[in-house]
């Protein structure tokens, strides 16, 4: 018997908001009555590194990890970072992905090349692939810090949750001072997700 | 499924968990190092009312302070990273001899997989060796539970209790329940007991005899504790297992019959057997040292576990599924495609970066330690030599110049951050002091302990909840000691750095830069208006000077065939660097590299 758990893994590069925006995802599906289990990695991790967060969700969670070849979603928040973890993905995984491009340290000292063409790495193999622009809806959004609720708003569209919960959900869980701010971005990201 | 609202429920890590736990049983005093992945204990519980916090300089003194609070009477807990405990070990044997009167608990976090951590090491062999029960949670729900159940556990049987916990559930996230705080019954006040309290080899003799006799106690309890569960399924497979290894176990066999163990030392032997007897097959399942294993081999009974489990890293279902049923792995996976790998790295404006640009350019030998200047080691500077452990950078530079001769001096340089010097950095100056060294030591004072998350330490003028505090005076501490060169530099300034590194290298006697400039991750830095620096591109002529700091707000173009002379640079220009503005934090460390001016200060945005 294997059981039928969802599991979202968030990718991207540390200091991105990959932790606030799981942090979301994982409220919303609470709220809507699931059982959550997420797991991350904190220390150098955040140091500009390669950054990774899991998410599993279903009637009963057991293990915080998702095994290789699992993923159902994955929420990448860069371009090469999208292609990274590809053994953790399947034939049929979506993969929503910002446009945005952030250079390692090899590449922005001009000792390796940022690799072009990394998205069809993952079409052709059958995943698909939902491209977003977050930074361009954060930065109409009038702030550019929300493009992570922007790429929440992109992934909402994959989950069982009820908009309004996570209406709800950004209400309570975002700084005052930029709601508007973050309430637009996750409607213009919901918008780009739904494409 | 029914829409939940959020007051019903609890969403927390295991760290969480466990300052919640720890503050629902009524703990009075709370002290420990930060340390990947505990930190966020204390962080948390330093935020409760009614419960004592601090940040101690190292394990050893924050568990000493646990044990104090206990002997007064109250509940006191200790927490620290697996590394932390072998500094506190030896306190440690000792509590063990002593018990407490407050419930006394030590948290320990151990790293399998070595995510920010120096080695990978299991912690429950402590259990073993200092004779005390260790409890393991498996979630942050347990999590919770078992903080409780661990002081309540100390004060029945008078002894210290180890709480251990790894990675996946220290930073896992999860549904927890809450509850009332209970005070401890006991009432904290001065009370005489010599006889349990000062070990001398009389009293310790007699002492030796209750641990003995305690652990014989904690055997007997351990065989009908409810957190000792067989979970009954089908007989044909049993496995036995503990902490995060349980939910692999549960996840990839949901049928399986389970004994799960929340107490993981000492073991319930008679239920062991009983559940032995009662399966087809035994199977153990654990990360990290074959413990359980070897024990249970021990008693006598036909069990695999090593030989199929790994005893290197983290276990997951799907290695917990494959070791134990090769024939069924169920998908096939996508082969993964080379990337340029995204190592961490220091921050942009990191006051660190300048003091290894200059060493990397001196080619000095450098000796360091733990913190995020062992990042430092990384391309491009690639400007550290050794990483061994708290506060060993400054007797290992000593050691090696005795062992090369007076010559080394002018060739070795230390390295240590100030949280660090102060966990056990100033021990290692004063033997350096003392035996006549003459290496130099540079303390990399960003005024917090960054790594971790920027926790404040004796010398950075805050506690815990961030009031003010005594700031410890480094450069007069070093002098007290017997340093007479104490210099102190700003590390932004780079060619100035260099200088004077280069004279305090040189001296035949030790000496020691103070190289003071602050983590550009504190709150109230993070807060002030961004003032950035930026490329004039015109004048760029693609030297690489300031490619070559490494900060992550630089990064370097390439020019294509033809384009160098269309952007009216020289023919041989291979490319230009450029500075982007949002990342760039302020430090100015590039543009006193570049001398084609083509670095310059923004006004602020
Ligand atoms: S956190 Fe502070 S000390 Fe650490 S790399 Fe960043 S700036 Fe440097
Ligand atoms: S001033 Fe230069 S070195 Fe400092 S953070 Fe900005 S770009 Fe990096």
């Amino acid at each position: 018997m294997m059981s039928d758990n969802k599991n979202i893994l968030f990718s991207g590069v540390g200091g991105q908001g990959i932790l606030l925006a799981s942090e979301l995802t994982a409220y919303a599906l609470l709220a809507a009555g699931f059982d959550v289990k997420k797991s991350e990695v904190h220390g150098m991790a955040q140091r500009g590194g390669s950054v990774t967060a899991q998410l599993r969700y279903g009637a009963k969670v057991y293990s915080p990890l998702i095994d290789p070849g699992c993923a159902d979603v994955q929420m990448a928040f860069e371009m090469m970072e999208a292609v990274r973890y590809l053994p953790y993905l399947h034939r049929g995984s979506k993969v929503i992905v910002n446009t945005q491009q952030i250079l390692p340290p090899s590449v922005a000292t001009g000792q390796a090349e940022y690799p072009r063409d990394v998205l069809q790495e993952l079409t052709r193999r059958g995943i698909e692939v939902i491209a977003v622009d977050a930074f361009a809806i954060a930065r109409e959004a009038g702030e550019v810090r929300t493009a992570n609720v922007a790429l929440v708003g992109a992934l909402s569209v994959q989950l069982p949750v009820d908009e309004g919960v996570f209406h709800r959900i950004i209400e309570e869980h975002v700084p005052e001072r930029f709601r508007t701010e973050n309430m637009k971005a996750f409607a213009a990201g919901r918008q780009a997700g739904l494409r | 499924m029914t829409e939940r609202t959020a007051d019903t429920i609890r969403w927390l890590s295991g760290n969480e968990a466990i300052a919640l736990g720890a503050w629902e049983a009524g703990v009075r005093v709370a002290s420990g190092y930060p340390g990947t992945p505990s930190t966020e204990i204390m962080e948390h519980l330093s935020g409760y009312e009614g419960v004592y916090t601090e940040w101690a300089p190292n394990e050893k003194v924050a568990l000493e302070v646990a044990i104090g609070a206990s002997f007064a009477g109250g509940r006191a807990l200790a927490t620290m990273k697996h590394v932390g405990l072998n500094v506190a070990a030896d306190p440690l044997f000792t509590a063990a001899y002593t018990g407490g009167r407050g419930g006394l608990v030590i948290l320990t976090a151990d790293d399998p997989d070595m995510h920010s951590s120096q080695n990978e090491q299991d912690n429950r062999n402590y259990a073993l060796a200092a004779k005390l029960p260790m409890l393991e949670p498996s979630d942050p729900a347990e999590s919770r539970e078992f903080v409780k159940i661990a002081f309540a556990l100390s004060e029945e049987l008078d002894t210290p209790v180890l709480l251990r916990i790894t990675t996946r559930i220290a930073h896992v996230k999860g549904v927890v329940g809450t509850g009332e705080r209970v005070e401890s019954p006991l009432q904290p006040r001065i009370e005489k007991h010599p006889e349990k309290f000062v070990m001398l080899p009389a009293m310790a003799r007699r002492r030796r005899l209750h641990v003995e006799e305690r652990m014989q106690r904690s055997r007997a309890l351990a065989e009908t504790v409810p957190y000792n569960r067989v979970e009954a399924g089908d007989r044909k497979r049993g496995f036995i297992t503990s902490s995060v290894s349980y939910l692999y176990v549960k996840e990839a066999f949901p049928e399986a019959t389970v004994l799960k163990l929340g107490m993981c030392w000492p073991l319930p032997e008679k239920k062991i057997r009983d559940f032995a007897a009662s399966v087809d097959e035994l199977f153990i399942v654990e990360e990290l040292d074959p413990f359980l294993e070897t024990q249970i081999k021990a008693m006598g009974i036909p069990c695999r576990g090593k030989e199929l489990i790994p005893a290197i890293g983290e276990l997951n279902t799907a290695i917990v599924r494959k070791a134990i049923d090769p024939g069924r792995q169920p998908v096939e996976l996508f082969e993964s495609v080379p990337l340029p790998p995204r190592p961490p790295n220091m921050c942009p404006g990191c006051p660190h970066r300048g003091i290894f640009f200059n060493l990397s350019r001196m080619k000095l030998f450098v000796s360091g330690d733990i913190g995020c200047y062992t990042l430092g080691f990384l391309p491009p500077l690639n400007a550290l030599d050794t990483t061994v452990c708290m506060g060993a950078s400054i007797p290992m530079a000593h050691g090696m110049v005795k062992a090369i001769g007076p010559e080394a001096n002018q060739q070795v340089v230390s390295v240590i951050g100030d949280s660090t010097f102060v966990h056990s950095g100033i021990t290692g100056l004063i033997n350096s002091v003392y035996n006549g060294s003459a290496a130099t030591l540079i303390i990399l004072d960003n005024r917090i302990t960054a790594m971790t998350g920027q926790q404040p330490n004796p010398a950075s003028g805050t506690s815990i909840k961030g009031e003010p505090a005594q700031s410890l005076d480094l450069e007069a501490l070093c002098r007290a000691v017997g340093v007479k060169h104490v210099r102190v530099v700003n590390p932004h300034e780079v060619p100035e750095c260099r200088k004077i590194i280069k004279e305090e290298v040189e001296r035949d006697e030790m000496s020691v830069i103070i190289a003071r400039a602050p983590c550009v991750l504190l709150p109230e830095l993070k807060l002030r208006k961004p003032v950035s620096y930026y490329t004039n591109i015109d004048n760029c002529v693609g030297c690489t000077s300031c490619i070559r700091l490494g900060c992550p707000a630089i990064s370097w173009h390439p020019l294509a065939e033809g384009e160098a002379e269309a952007r009216g640079y020289k023919k041989s220009q291979k490319g230009y660097s450029q500075i982007d503005e949002v990342l760039c934090n302020d430090c100015g460390q590039c543009a006193s590299l570049c001398k084609f001016n083509a670095i310059t200060r923004g006004e602020p945005k």
